[in-house]
């Protein structure tokens, strides 16, 4: 196994588009790094380039300690598996794992067991007579892990992996793999646009957002205190509130009279964006302590959760998360109040985390 | 009939239900009705030249001028047919030389607009291009004009470097116009292929070249046998530049020959019908063979999966 370096990563493609802007990443050896972003962010650009599927137009790529910008994929030790699983049809699973190996050249007993014992890892005894059209969808994707496996490759590549299997079976999948990369040790660059997955299987995460890398940390320091706007709008379901504020008697004022505690060391004359967690929040009855009056705008009954959008007179309505024994009418007068800690706050023209 | 039905839908709410299935019914089997007979104009009316044609080639040439014409009862002969390949002296005739011609042009244009254009059409789908959408538009665009309008130009051009009434210049032409075609239908097909099967492959060590050609292309086969034949047939069928490019019977092939049988002071019907049956037999018989391939190609991006 062996850690990756990225360094001032720029991809342009002929016809103009800019994939990947600037991306410097650093992940280390056995690490499971997660790369977060909406479609078009440049994430699974920046894969391919790991890859070497696709040439970067500038920048550097290190796997290990080797510089691997002008070597081809299979000369780069990696193994990646697809969103599309990409078995050959025409094969059956067991030739399917020991393809690569044959195209390297291994000895026949050397892949004969390097095989079952990817095939022992993700239980495939069963299935390694069949071709990939007789495999449901989480199976074809077990092979294609296993055939990943089998390489013993200095990195894994997953480029959204989890994406073309139902729900259930993605919860199943997605233990698997965080099991198996603990398991082995294995350094494994992940890329997804579901934050569930991101947060449950990362040790880092990066959010990308238009080429740019907009925060690299762990799935708590991503949660807590996103690096900017972009962040604090696309981590969290639903996501933060972003409430404008403005510094007066040593609190946070916000339009509709809510009041919040300020982190120290707030620039003075700027406009100020705090971002507040939907669970750092509380309905509360009309005329509580501390509290402002508002109104239910609307709830969603999750089961295990209310959401309440709740209009408290400032510009935007907020969402806040309860106990689903708590309970308002839509349109019943309520009061809301800040529970949560110090809010990260942004400032508004530049987007980035203030304080 | 339709006065029974009447009464019964008049007779009260009591009786309405089981008239009304009956009348639905009625209306169904009328439609139906409706349907065979339109069908079955049509079916005559599409087919009745093509009947006349087979009639044409296998009566004595004095039944073909009898009038009223005769549809039945007339003395079979295959003597047409013996005329379409073998000459009054016994040697071979002008027009199984035609159909030989015929059969090369076709073959060779279409294999070379194969050969050229499955590559564009898999570079077109797979790769990032400066205006590939222009570029598309463009190639598109050259058929957007009948033969006939470029095939002045085409002669002149073709007068200066020698190209006339050769099979290479007809082979070229076909080709020429069969590319766009080839690169357009094709790119829809392997639009179909997934990438990844080539990403694996480039990651298991094959070149971007080898995982096309041992991987995409044996998926694209059904898409290549659908695309050739249209192409084959287009080739096969083409009249406007042969006639203007080709003129010595060594070199035409089929259409201008069998049109070239008419015109003179007498023209035999039968031979004319003959040669035209023995033109459109290996169409027909290709387009059956690969017909799950045809309907695959037609209806291709109709259905989004």
């Amino acid at each position: 196994m062996a850690g990756i370096e990225v360094t001032a990563l720029h991809k342009r493609y002929p016809d103009g588009t800019v994939a990947v802007d600037h991306v410097d990443l650093s992940i280390g050896d056995g690490e499971l790094f997660v790369m977060l972003g909406p479609s078009g962010c440049g994430k699974t650009t920046t894969l391919r380039a790991i890859a070497g599927l696709e040439r970067q137009t500038s920048g550097d790529i290190r796997i290990g300690d080797t510089l691997v910008n002008d070597l081809p994929p299979a000369e780069r030790d990696i193994a990646m598996v697809f969103q599309f699983y990409a078995l050959y049809p025409h094969l059956r699973t067991r030739d399917n794992l020991a393809f690569p190996l044959r195209a390297e050249g291994l000895p026949k007993p050397e892949v004969h067991a390097r095989v079952e014992e990817a095939a022992r890892l993700m239980r495939l005894g069963p299935l390694l007579d069949r071709r990939p059209r007789q495999l449901s969808g989480g199976e074809q994707q077990r092979v294609a892990l296993a055939r990943a496996l089998v390489r013993r490759p200095r990195a894994f590549l997953m480029d959204e992996p989890l994406t073309n299997l139902d729900a259930e079976l993605r919860a199943d999948m997605r233990t698997e793999i965080k099991h198996l990369q603990g398991e082995l040790g294995a350094t494994m660059v992940y890329v997804t646009h579901d934050q569930v997955e991101a947060m449950s299987l990362g040790h880092r995460i990066a959010i990308l957002h238009k080429g740019r890398v907009e925060q690299i940390g762990t799935p708590l320091q991503v949660y807590d205190r996103p690096a900017s706007l972009f962040c604090a709008a696309f981590i969290g379901s639903p996501p933060m509130n972003l409430i404008e504020v403005e510094v007066a008697d040593g609190t946070l004022r916000g339009k509709g009279g809510l009041t919040l505690t300020p982190p120290p060391g707030l620039p003075r004359d700027r406009r100020l964006v705090a971002g507040v967690r939907p669970e750092a929040l509380e309905v509360t009855a009309p005329e509580a302590e501390r509290s402002v009056p508002a109104r239910v705008v609307s709830a969603e009954w999750l089961g295990d959760e209310i959401i309440y959008v709740v209009d408290h007179g400032g510009q935007q309505d907020v969402r806040v998360r309860m106990p689903p024994t708590v309970r308002f009418a839509a349109d019943a007068p309520v009061g809301l109040r800040h529970t949560g800690g110090t809010p990260a706050v942004y400032d508004v023209s530049t987007e980035e985390l203030v304080a | 009939m339709a006065v029974s039905v009447d009464k019964a839908v008049a007779a009260g709410p009591a009786r309405d239900r089981p008239p009304r299935v009956r009348r639905r019914g009625g209306r169904g089997r009328g439609r139906s009705l409706l349907e065979v007979v339109l069908l079955t104009v049509l079916a005559v009316v599409m087919l009745f030249p093509v009947l006349w044609m087979i009639e044409t080639s296998i009566k004595e040439n004095r039944d073909v001028y009898a009038i009223p014409a005769e549809f039945i009862g007339f003395t079979v002969t295959l003597d047409h047919f013996k005329d379409v390949f073998v000459a009054g002296d016994g040697g071979r005739s002008a027009l199984s030389v035609a159909f030989l011609n015929s059969v090369v042009v076709a073959g060779v244009s279409t294999v070379l607009a194969t050969v050229l254009g499955v590559p564009a059409a898999w570079a077109y789908s797979r790769f990032t291009l400066r205006a590939k959408k222009d570029q598309l538009f463009f190639i598109l665009s050259t058929r957007f004009m009948p033969p006939v309008v470029v095939v002045v130009p085409i002669f002149l051009m073709y007068r200066q470097v020698g190209l006339i009434d050769t099979k290479l210049g007809l082979i070229l032409i076909y080709a020429a116009f069969n590319v766009p075609f080839t690169i357009w239908m094709m790119k829809g097909f392997v639009d179909e292929v997934p990438a990844e099967y080539e990403d694996a492959a480039m990651l298991d060590g094959y070149t971007r070249l080898q995982a096309f050609w041992k991987f995409t292309l044996p998926l694209l086969v059904p898409g290549i046998a659908a695309t050739a034949v249209f192409a084959l047939i287009f080739s096969w069928n083409e009249f406007v530049f042969a006639i203007f490019l080709t003129s010595s019977d060594s070199v035409r092939t089929a259409p201008p020959a069998i049109a070239g049988l008419i015109g003179g002071t007498t023209v035999d019907w039968g031979l004319v019908a003959a040669a035209s049956v023995v033109f459109a037999l290996p169409v027909l018989v290709f387009a059956y063979l690969v017909r799950r391939h045809l309907v695959a190609g037609v209806t291709l991006g109709a259905v989004r999966r």
